[in-house]
C-alpha cells in the first residue's frame, strides 16, 4: 500500500541516510494528523471535555461554590418528578421507536412493491416530515392540537365525538408528543429500510417461492433476517436520539401538563437554563448516559459484526 | 539513460516472504519480463521497483544510484495498471496529461506530447471521451498512452492484458510490443502468461515463490531451461515429465520410462549423464512437439514409441495426442492428417536429441 | 408462473401489462396504503400552507380550518417585510452558510486521512469520530453554557448572547457524521487511482483535491446537504445560547417571538413557519437522490 512506502523507508535494510528517513516518515504521518487535527480538537473541547466538565458541575451546588458530592443526584432522587420523567423518556423513546420502526417497515414494504418509475415519487412525497425542521413542524401540530382551534377537533365535531385535549390532557399529552415524534421519524426509518429491501437478493426470494413460502414466511425467513444488521443499527440510533430529544416536546408541551411530559432534555433544559440551577440540571441530563452507553455498545458491536461480515 | 538493478531484494509482509533475495540488471532500452504463478513475488518486485511498497532488505539503483528512499513521484517511472486506473471524471486528453499538467509543463508541449502518443496508440479520436464510454481495449491503450505522455526512463507494467478477451489479448500484446519498438525505453512486464513472456520479452526472468529460477533469452528459457519448474512453466502444451532409470547396457546408455520402454540416449549426452546411470530419482523431460509421427526422414527405429491414443484434440494446424506410458499421461503433436483418433494405435516417434533428464532431489536439468 | 396464466386469458389488461391477478391486487392495496401514509405525513405542511393564507379574522372565525375562504397574502407581506423576521432568516442563512463551509473544510481533510492514510490510532479515531455522534446535544448543552459564561468572566469574549457562537456549536453536530459519510465514499475509491496519481507525480494534496474530490463529488454534495439542512434546524443550541431578538435563528426567533404572551398569530406563526422550512425543502426538492444519499450511506457503507 501506498502509505506504508514512507513509513516503513526507516526499515529498509541497508539504508544510509537515518535522518533523512527520519523526516520523511515524519512528513507524511503528521501530514495525517494535521489534517485530522482540527477533527480532533473539535471533538475534544465541545464534545468529550463538556462531556466530563458536566460530571464536575453535576457535583457543585447552585451557586457553584461548594462541592456537594452525590448531594444533587440524592435530591433527584427523591423528587416525584424526577421518577416522572425517568419513566416518560423511557415509555417516550421505546413506545416511539417502536411504532417508527414499524410503520418505517410497513411503507417501506409498499414502496418497494411498486413499479421503480413510481417509487421516487412516492419516496419523495413520503419523506417530506424528515426534512421539515422539526421545530417549525411541531408548530403546525400546536396549532392543529390548539385547545380552542384544533382543526382535528373540528374533525371529530363533525362526526360528533367531543374534543380531546391534545395537549391539556396528561395521556392525551403523551400520546400527541409520541405522535409527533412517530410522524417525523417514520420516514428516516422507510429510506433505510426501503434501501436494505433493495438490497436483499431477488434470488432469495424465488427460491423460498419455489419451496412453497407465502409472503408472511417469505418475510419472516428471507427479508428479515437479511434486514437485521440495518434494522438493528437504525433501531438504536433512534433510541437514542429519541430519547435525548428536546425540540418536540418542549414546543408542543413545554413539558406539561403538569410535568407529565417532560424528558430528560427538556427537564433539565427547565431546572438547568431557565431555574438557573446548572449543576442539578446536569445531574438530570448525566442520568442519559447510562442508557445511552449500552445502547452505544450494542450498535458498535453491530456495526462490527457487519463489518466483518461485508469483508 | 536507464538501467535498473536490483540487488539481493527482499520483502516481507508481516510473517511471509513475498520475495526472497532478487539479483537482476536490466540493460537500458531492455524489455525484461517477469513470469510467473501467482504469489511468485513477481508483482511485488515490480512495485518495490516503483515505489509502492517499501524494501525490506536489499537495493534497487536506478543508473547506479539508490532509489530506495525516493519516492514514487521523483523516480521519473510510469506505470500500467491491471485495472488501467483512469481518472473516471476525467477526459482521456485529461488523463493522459495529468502527470505533466501537476508538474506544470507548457500547454502547447503537453498537446504536443500527447497527440504524438495518441498518434502511436491510435487513440486520437477518443481523446474527448470520458473512461466509461470506451471499451477495455481503449482503456488500455489510454493507460499506456498515460505513461508514454511522460516519457519515463522506465515502463513498469503489471499484468496489463490479464483483464481482456482472448482475442483482443493478442492484439494488444502485438501492440505493445510494436510500440516498444518505436518507444525505445527500458521496460519491466510482469505477467502470469508465458506466451506473452515468450513474445514479448528480451529477456525472461521466470519467478517462482520468491526467487528468480533463471534469466535469459526467450529461446534460450524454451530449448535449456535449467530447472524443472521453468522446463515445465515455458511452452505450451507443457513438457512431458516421467519418471525414469538411466542403465548402461554394454555400453549403450538408455532411459526406461517402462518396463516395456527404453530410448536410447543420443550420442552427444552420454558422457554427461554417465554418471547419474542407475541412480534414482530421476525425470525424464521432452516436449510434446518432440513427439511425433515418424517421418519419411525420419528417426531412429530406436526411438519409436508405440501409443494408444486417449484423447486427440484436433488445433486444425496440427493435432494433439494423448496417451500414457506406464500410467502417466504423455502428450504429443502430430500433424492433423496423420490419422489421429481415439483408441487408434500410433506409431510416435521421439526425438530424443531434445531431452532433458531432470535430476529430483535438486530440480535442477542435467 | 404469470405467463402462463396471461396467455390462457383472452384479453390482457391494458393497465398493468401482464400481471397476474394476486400481483394487480397487491399493486392495489399497496397504492391505497401509500395514499394514507402519504395524507398522514403531508397533512401538517399543508395545514400549515392553508393557514398561512388566512386572515386573522377568518382564524378565529369558527369555518372549516381545511380550506381557505379568502385566501390573502398578508401574512406573507407583513413577514418579509418585517425587520425582525428578516433578520432572523438572515441569521439562520448566515450561520447555515458558514457552519456547512467550516464542516467541509474539517470533515474533508480527515476524512481524507482517515480513509487512506494509514496512520497509528487511525481506526480507533474513526470509531471514535462516529461514536461522538451519539453523544447527544441535550448532555452537552449545559457544560457548555457554564464552559462559555467562565471564558466569558475570564476573557470578556463575549459568547453568550451572541449568534456566532453557533459557529462553534453547530459543527459538533455535523462535522462527525460528514466525516463518517466522506470516509464511505474515499474508501470505495480504488487504490490503484492514488497509486496512479503518485507514479504521476502528485503529492497528497494534489491527490485529495484533483482525484479525490471529483471523484467523490456526489458524497461531497449529500455531506454538505446534511451539514445544511442540521444547521437550519438547530432548536436547542440557539435557544439556550441566544437571546435577544437580533441575535435569533429562525426556529427559535418564531417560537419565541411571534408568541406574545396569550395571543398567538397563528396566521404569521404559520406562515413563518412554512417560510422557516422552505430552505431545506427547496434543496430536497432538487438534490432529493443526494440528500436521501447521505443518509443511507451511514447505513449501507458500514
Amino acid at each position: 500500500m501506498v502509505d506504508a512506502t514512507l513509513e516503513a523507508l526507516a526499515i529498509a535494510g541497508g539504508s544510509r541516510r537515518r535522518s533523512a528517513l527520519r523526516k520523511a516518515m515524519q512528513r507524511k504521518s503528521t501530514i495525517a494528523f494535521l489534517m485530522t487535527l482540527p477533527l480532533i480538537l473539535l471533538v475534544v473541547l465541545l464534545v468529550l471535555y463538556p462531556a466530563f466538565y458536566s460530571i464536575h458541575l453535576a457535583t457543585l451546588n447552585k451557586s457553584m461554590e461548594r462541592f456537594v458530592g452525590v448531594g444533587n443526584f440524592l435530591f433527584l432522587f427523591k423528587r416525584e418528578t424526577f421518577w416522572m420523567v425517568v419513566q416518560q423518556s423511557c415509555i417516550f423513546a421505546i413506545t416511539a421507536v417502536i411504532f417508527k420502526a414499524l410503520f418505517g417497515f410497513i411503507v417501506a414494504h409498499f414502496v418497494h412493491n411498486i413499479p421503480s418509475r413510481g417509487q421516487r415519487k412516492w419516496r419523495g412525497m413520503l419523506l417530506v416530515p424528515w426534512v421539515i425542521p422539526p421545530a417549525m413542524s411541531c408548530l403546525a401540530w400546536l396549532w392543529l392540537f390548539d385547545p380552542s382551534y384544533s382543526a382535528f377537533n373540528w374533525v371529530l365535531d363533525k362526526i360528533s365525538i367531543g374534543p380531546v385535549a391534545w395537549t391539556g390532557d396528561a395521556y392525551w399529552a403523551r400520546f400527541s408528543v409520541i405522535l409527533v415524534n412517530v410522524w417525523i421519524g417514520a420516514p428516516f426509518f422507510m429510506i433505510m429500510y426501503l434501501a436494505a429491501l433493495k438490497s436483499v437478493p431477488e434470488q432469495l426470494y424465488e427460491a423460498a417461492a419455489i419451496d412453497g413460502a407465502n409472503w408472511w414466511q417469505r418475510m419472516w425467513y428471507v427479508t428479515l433476517p437479511m434486514m437485521r444488521n440495518i434494522m438493528a443499527i437504525t433501531a438504536l440510533f433512534s433510541l437514542i436520539v429519541t430519547f435525548a430529544n428536546f425540540d418536540i416536546v418542549r414546543i408542543l408541551t413545554a413539558g406539561g401538563p403538569i410535568d407529565r411530559t417532560h424528558v430528560f432534555a427538556t427537564w433539565s433544559f427547565w431546572i438547568g437554563i431557565q431555574g438557573n440551577d446548572i449543576p442539578l440540571g446536569a445531574s438530570v441530563s448525566l442520568f442519559m448516559v447510562p442508557i445511552l452507553t449500552v445502547a452505544a455498545v450494542f450498535i458498535l458491536r453491530d456495526i462490527h459484526r457487519r463489518a466483518s461480515e461485508m469483508s | 539513460m536507464a538501467q535498473v538493478s536490483l540487488r539481493k531484494l527482499f520483502k516481507r509482509f508481516d510473517d511471509t516472504e513475498a520475495v526472497r533475495g532478487i539479483d537482476l540488471d536490466i540493460a537500458d532500452k531492455e524489455f525484461v519480463v517477469l513470469v510467473g504463478p501467482s504469489g511468485c513475488g513477481k508483482t511485488t518486485t515490480l512495485r518495490m521497483i516503483a515505489g509502492l511498497e517499501e524494501v525490506s532488505a536489499g537495493e534497487i539503483a536506478v543508473d547506479g544510484e539508490v532509489v530506495n528512499d525516493v519516492p514514487p513521484k521523483d523516480r521519473d517511472m510510469a506505470m500500467v495498471f491491471q485495472n488501467y486506473a483512469l481518472y473516471p471524471h476525467m477526459t482521456v486528453y485529461e488523463n493522459m496529461s495529468f502527470g505533466l499538467r501537476l508538474k506544470r509543463y507548457p500547454k502547447e508541449e503537453i498537446a504536443r506530447r500527447v497527440q504524438e502518443a495518441a498518434r502511436i496508440l491510435d487513440i486520437t479520436e477518443l481523446l474527448d471521451r470520458k473512461p466509461r464510454q470506451l471499451s477495455g481495449g481503449q482503456r488500455q491503450r489510454v493507460a499506456m498512452g498515460r505513461a508514454i505522455v511522460r516519457n519515463p526512463k522506465v515502463f513498469l507494467f503489471d499484468e496489463p492484458l490479464s483483464n481482456l478477451d482472448a482475442k483482443l489479448r493478442v492484439q494488444m500484446r502485438t501492440e505493445i510490443k510494436r510500440v516498444h519498438q518505436k518507444v525505445r525505453t527500458t521496460t519491466v512486464y510482469v505477467t502470469h502468461d508465458q506466451v506473452e513472456a515468450m513474445t514479448l520479452a528480451d529477456r525472461v526472468v521466470v519467478m517462482n515463490r520468491g526467487r528468480i529460477e533463471q534469466i535469459g533469452p526467450p529461446n534460450e528459457l524454451y530449448h535449456a531451461p535449467k530447472t524443472r519448474f521453468v522446463a515445465g512453466f515455458i511452452g505450451s502444451p507443457a513438457m512431458n515429465f516421467l519418471p525414469c532409470r538411466l542403465e548402461e547396457d554394454d555400453g549403450a546408455l538408455r532411459v526406461h520410462l517402462s518396463e516395456e520402454l527404453a530410448l536410447p540416449v543420443p550420442p552427444a549426452r552420454v558422457a554427461r549423464y554417465r554418471p547419474y546411470a542407475g541412480r534414482p530419482g530421476l525425470t525424464f523431460g521432452l516436449r510434446p512437439e518432440h513427439v511425433t509421427e515418424s517421418k519419411s526422414n525420419g528417426g531412429t527405429p530406436l526411438s519409436m514409441i508405440d501409443a494408444l491414443i486417449e484423447v486427440a484434440e484436433p488445433l486444425g494446424m496440427e493435432t494433439l495426442v494423448f496417451f500414457r506410458i506406464n500410467g502417466l499421461d504423455v502428450c504429443g503433436r502430430v500433424s492433423p492428417n496423420a490419422g489421429a483418433r481415439e483408441g487408434a494405435r500410433m506409431r510416435l516417434c521421439a526425438s530424443l536429441d531434445n531431452m532433458h533428464l531432470i535430476d529430483d532431489a535438486t530440480g535442477t536439468v542435467i | 408462473m404469470t405467463a402462463a396464466a396471461i396467455t390462457t386469458q383472452a384479453r390482457p389488461r391494458r393497465r398493468y401489462g401482464s400481471m397476474s391477478r394476486d400481483r394487480r391486487w397487491a399493486l392495489r392495496w399497496s397504492y391505497f396504503f401509500l395514499t394514507v401514509f402519504a395524507i398522514f405525513f403531508l397533512m401538517p405542511p399543508v395545514y400549515m400552507l392553508i393557514t398561512s393564507l388566512k386572515t386573522s379574522a377568518e382564524i378565529s372565525a369558527a369555518t372549516n380550518p381545511w380550506w381557505v375562504y379568502h385566501p390573502t397574502l398578508g401574512n406573507y407581506i407583513e413577514l418579509l417585510s418585517s425587520s425582525q423576521y428578516l433578520t432572523f432568516f438572515r441569521n439562520s442563512a448566515l450561520v447555515s452558510v458558514i457552519v456547512v463551509t467550516i464542516t467541509m473544510l474539517i470533515s474533508v481533510p480527515a476524512a481524507f486521512a482517515l480513509a487512506r492514510m494509514r496512520f497509528w490510532g487511525s481506526t480507533a479515531l474513526a470509531t471514535g469520530v462516529f461514536l461522538t455522534y451519539l453523544i447527544p446535544e441535550t448532555l452537552l448543552f449545559i457544560p457548555l453554557f457554564k464552559m462559555f459564561a467562565l471564558v466569558n468572566e475570564y476573557t470578556g469574549i463575549e459568547l453568550i448572547n451572541r449568534w456566532w457562537v453557533l459557529l462553534l456549536l453547530y459543527p459538533t453536530l455535523t462535522v462527525p457524521f460528514c466525516t463518517w459519510i466522506m470516509i464511505g465514499y474515499f474508501a470505495s475509491i480504488p487504490k490503484e487511482l492514488d497509486e496512479a496519481a503518485l507514479m504521476d507525480g502528485a503529492n497528497y494534496r494534489q491527490i485529495l483535491t484533483r482525484v479525490f474530490i471529483p471523484v467523490a463529488l456526489p458524497g461531497l454534495i449529500a455531506a454538505t446537504i446534511f451539514a445544511f439542512t442540521v444547521s437550519w434546524a438547530q432548536f436547542l443550541y440557539p435557544l439556550a445560547f441566544t437571546t435577544s431578538a437580533d441575535q435569533l435563528v429562525l426556529p427559535v426567533g418564531i417560537v419565541t417571538s411571534l408568541i406574545k404572551g396569550d395571543v398567538f398569530n397563528w396566521g404569521q406563526i404559520m406562515t413563518g413557519a412554512l417560510l422557516g422550512a422552505a430552505p431545506p425543502l427547496i434543496i430536497y426538492a432538487f438534490l432529493m437522490d443526494y440528500y436521501i444519499a447521505g443518509l443511507t450511506a451511514g447505513a449501507t457503507k458500514g
